[in-house]
């Protein structure tokens, strides 16, 4: 197919007329090689162009039954982490007014929250399987974004939550008065 | 001592049919790739490693972008009939009529930003006029005149007619977006009970 034809025509005065002895192939490496990138290419950028996203459930509001609402929690389980602005990260166990664990800031990231979120999930575990005898209980995260907080802060979390592979998490936008001052104090420049 | 023949092998293979291949599925890949429209509010997506791939049918994206300190939201759904469809019941609901080419001109708008009230100024616009800075102000979201409800209200309506089946919803925020801007969002999408919804992300490297 690729081979063109060179061959004399034959027509000449008597006697032979010599073919001209070229190479009659044409290479074709660099062209299948040009074409095998733009499918890469292609193939590539049809199926990554698809933006990515985040499924995000969200409790019903209009839905609150007394059952809802007394449902009572052990404050071993819950982990609270409160999203303050300029990336600040507090965390506590329990009660704000008594926390088991913390307040403690911390960053975002590999070493920040997740060696933190880690380590309370495994606390967690140990204490519903030991003290509660319950192995299938797990840790409960209650996120809360402040006003001050963005969009990526949010979204960094809701990510943490599934790298971490929290069972239940909840975002809570209420604060109480220790909360705001856990807050204000971790605003303050040092 | 004999010598050894070299076998007369040709060295080149003959690169024919695997060139012929290799352009057929080149044709096909750059067929199928549907070009990208410019975006009618550019955002920069907050990442996540999770990697749940958008429905491509049946979604409403909401956009949300800061534009000189202000917040603007924009809307667009999926499907040529649904957009038609939307708009006829956004124009019953705001006692405006459009023409069929108005709505023509409208199902190939994929996202837009403008009260219904300067929607006809915008389908007038030429493609290229409505992407420019300053022309779509942003579908107006607050409590006194919250069109942007009735929008996400009436595209799940349009949904349901013409493909009998239920509208998801995604968020595209920007990703220095105050948090108060995302709970509004959330706030209109849950007062419709719309309690599960996607939030667009962009894609991370395994080892964040």
């Amino acid at each position: 197919m690729a081979e063109l034809n060179t061959g004399g025509d034959g027509g000449g005065k008597g006697g032979k007329v010599r073919s001209k002895k070229q190479n009659s192939k044409v290479d074709l490496t660099a062209m299948v090689d040009l074409a095998f990138l733009l499918i890469t290419f292609f193939m590539l950028t049809t199926s990554l162009s698809k933006p990515q996203s985040m499924d995000l459930a969200l409790p019903d509001k209009t839905k609150t039954t007394d059952d809802d609402k007394n449902v009572k929690v052990d404050e071993h389980r819950t982990v609270t982490i409160l999203i303050g602005e300029n990336n600040v990260l507090k965390v506590f166990k329990g009660f704000s007014t008594a926390p088991l664990a913390g307040p403690k800031t911390y960053a975002y990231g590999k070493e920040g929250i997740r060696k933190e979120l880690l380590k309370q999930k495994a606390e967690v575990k140990d204490y519903c399987t030991n003290t509660l005898g319950k192995p299938d209980q797990g840790i409960i995260v209650i996120i809360k974004p402040t006003k001050k907080s963005n969009y990526k802060n949010l979204v960094d979390i809701l990510d943490e939550m599934a790298i971490v592979d929290v069972p239940s998490y909840a975002i809570v936008n209420e604060f109480d008065e220790t909360e705001k001052k856990m807050l204000a104090e971790a605003a303050q420049p040092k | 001592m004999a010598k050894v023949k070299m076998s007369k092998n040709a060295t080149s293979i003959d690169m024919t049919a695997m060139c012929d291949v290799a352009f057929l599925l080149l044709t096909f890949f750059i067929l199928t790739a549907t070009a990208k429209t410019p975006e009618a509010l550019p955002v920069q997506t907050p990442n996540s490693t999770v990697q749940t791939k958008l429905p491509d049918t049946d979604l409403a994206t909401i956009t949300l972008g800061t534009v000189e300190g202000k917040d603007q939201a924009f809307f667009g759904v999926l499907g040529k009939q649904i957009r038609i469809r939307t708009l006829e019941l956004m124009g019953e609901k705001y006692s405006t009529s459009f023409t069929d080419e108005e709505k023509e001109e409208f199902s190939r708008i994929e996202s837009f930003g403008t009260p219904v009230e300067g929607l006809k100024q915008l389908i007038a616009m030429k493609n290229e006029d409505r992407n420019k800075k300053g022309v779509q102000p942003g579908i107006p979201k607050d409590s006194l005149n919250n069109q942007l409800k009735e929008w996400i209200f009436n595209a799940r309506i349009a949904t349901n007619e013409v493909d009998g089946k239920l509208l998801a919803v995604a968020i595209k925020g920007d990703a220095q977006q105050q948090y108060p801007t995302i709970k509004k969002i959330m706030d209109i999408l849950q007062d419709q009970q719309i309690n599960n919804f996607n939030l667009v992300t962009g894609l991370r490297g395994k080892d964040f």
